[in-house]
């Protein structure tokens, strides 16, 4: 192969990064058993690359090259430790001889499944989940991250310091749940890529980006476990992110459903998400997700918000309470009577569920008690339902969504 | 991206040591600054001369003041820069916290480097429309 121009070769590496970096680490992290070490010899690995390519050409197989490459870095780096530190001149030895075992194609792939599992293990915080996979697993860096969920750098690479150290001190084990565990364990894991859609569906200036990369990590992890849920977690998600273009207007004000531009709803993604979330129903096997994908694909298919099929959502939504009870799918099944039985009963279920206080802090069950009140002519209890919204409101769009409804009752 | 380390030390610490615990601790630094060097990490960095050597100087009263001695007088003084060239946050600390100088009572701040290139362009715009006046 003739050799390519460098700055050809370093956009080349750096889409490599992007694409192959998740891979690599993952297989060598099995290789050197330590995930920091692994880090540190994979960034060595393509900055190798980096010197060695534009005269050698770039290699037929470029992900065993920095697989390799980062191995050999990784003995350097254990016979450097091991002159100071004579207990590592053992693991130096034992690297050195499984170097010549070229990794299968199917063994990468579980690597990357146990990276994920290791990410998202129970004993980590979840903000320490949530960092390290999106890290890890997806290569982005500590600055991306830190971006997109408005922290400093600084605060958020100690989150990822400590959920090593977690990783470290608890000697957890790089490896995919016996069956046993899986669905607890897929369970974290799932909920780690669901944390990082919503942080991308609310967050309001890099949102886009972390939804897109959850999206990426449901389809990551239905490759690696084709499990039911897995399929009606990623439904589910393509269905939330077809409506994104339709729930905001130009001016970045909120959209809710009943008033969005159907139009403006992105049709390869419902087509997908509800093929997905078709699939895991007929599995019998499905869970939470599945249902919640399932009452997103009922909106999906509907042309208006008045022709939609409520009483199917209500029904959707009583399976719901069934099998993960909330009250914040209660108010979500009480919306959905309001619309099928009409607001007054909707109302009805809505003022038990704020008498029951776990909900009293929570805008948009207030909000949503406002609009039932507005339907049924009940303009002063509106207006101070939408005031205590209004205040309770964590998010700028929520709030002048929110101030707007209030202009429009007085 | 590059990431300046600050390296902060005690003097009477280091003072303290035997020439032998000296000697080993400047070899370890130093290869491990080697091998930083080697895979491209080690951008630059220079040691400081001790505190006491220090000017500091600054406006007071309309015009330049000098005094002798560091700007902040602390137990730990800084005692040398590292330049590092790291992916990101998380990756510098990783390199160096296996920094042999940490275990030898050295602390490091490790600071991103600020972008300048929109406040210079923009700097460089208003320099040039006030020549062209």
């Amino acid at each position: 192969m003739p050799p390519n121009a460098p700055e050809d070769l370093s956009r080349t590496i750096e889409t490599l990064y992007r694409s192959e970096s998740g891979r690599i680490l993952a297989t060598l992290v099995r290789l050197v058993g330590d995930l920091d070490l692994a880090e540190e010899v994979m960034h060595e690995a393509f900055a190798a690359a980096l010197e060695t390519w534009p005269q050698t050409g770039l290699p037929d197989k470029p992900r065993p090259w920095l697989i390799s490459a980062g191995r050999f870095k990784a003995i350097d780096v254990m016979r450097r430790r091991a002159r100071f530190d004579a207990a590592q001149s053992d693991i130096a030895l034992q690297l050195e001889a499984r170097v010549d075992q070229a990794p299968q194609e199917e063994e990468l792939e579980d690597d990357r499944l146990r990276l994920i599992f290791t990410c998202c293990h129970p004993a980590l915080p979840s903000e320490g989940q949530v960092a390290l996979t999106l890290r890890e697993v997806c290569g982005l860096t500590t600055e991306e991250i830190a971006r997109a969920f408005l922290v400093t750098p600084a605060t958020l690479a100690q989150r990822i310091v400590r959920a090593k150290a977690v990783i470290r001190d608890k000697a957890i084990p790089y490896q995919v749940p016996a069956s046993q565990e899986l669905s607890a364990r897929l369970g974290a894991v799932l909920q780690v890529v669901y944390l990082v859609f919503n942080a991308g569906y609310s967050a309001e200036a890099t949102g886009a980006e972390l939804s897109r990369e959850a999206i990426r990590l449901g389809r990551l992890m239905l490759d690696l476990l084709p499990e039911p849920e897995v399929m009606g977690l990623l439904g589910l998600m393509l269905l939330q992110e077809s409506r994104r273009a339709a729930r905001s207007s130009a001016d970045g004000e909120l959209i809710l459903l009943d008033r969005q531009d159907r139009s403006l709803w992105n049709r390869d993604q419902i087509a997908e998400g509800i093929a997905l979330t078709e699939s895991a129903l007929r599995s019998h096997r499905f869970g939470a997700y599945t249902l919640q994908a399932a009452i997103a694909a009922v909106h999906a298919e509907s042309s208006s918000a008045a022709s939609t099929d409520w009483r199917q959502i209500t029904l959707l939504y009583d399976r719901l309470m069934r099998i993960q009870p909330s009250p914040v799918v209660e108010l979500n099944r009480a919306v959905a009577v309001a619309m099928h039985e009409g607001p007054a009963q909707g109302l009805c279920l809505i003022d038990d569920l704020l008498a029951r206080e776990e909900l009293a802090n929570y805008s948009l069950a207030h909000s949503a008690r406002a609009d039932l009140c507005r339907r049924l002519g009940r303009l002063p209890e509106a207006r101070a339902s939408y005031e205590k919204a209004l205040a309770l409101a964590p998010q700028q769009a929520e709030r002048r969504f929110l101030s707007g409804r209030l202009e429009e009752l007085k | 991206m590059k990431y300046i380390c600050l390296g902060y030390y005690d003097p009477a610490r280091h003072a303290a040591m035997t020439e032998q615990e000296r000697e080993a601790m400047f070899d370890e630094c130093f290869e491990y600054d080697d091998h930083l060097r080697v895979n491209g990490h080690f951008v630059g960095g220079e040691a400081l001369q001790p505190s006491e050597t220090a000017l500091t100087l600054y406006w007071k009263n309309g015009k330049v003041a000098t005094t002798d001695g560091p700007y902040a007088e602390t137990k730990e003084q800084l005692g040398g820069i590292l330049v590092l060239e790291a992916r990101d946050m998380n990756h510098a600390i990783q390199l160096m916290s296996q920094h042999p100088a940490v275990k030898y009572g050295t602390i490091f701040e490790i600071r991103p480097t600020g972008d300048m290139t929109e406040i210079t362009n923009a700097s460089e715009q208003r320099r040039r429309k006030f020549i062209a006046h």
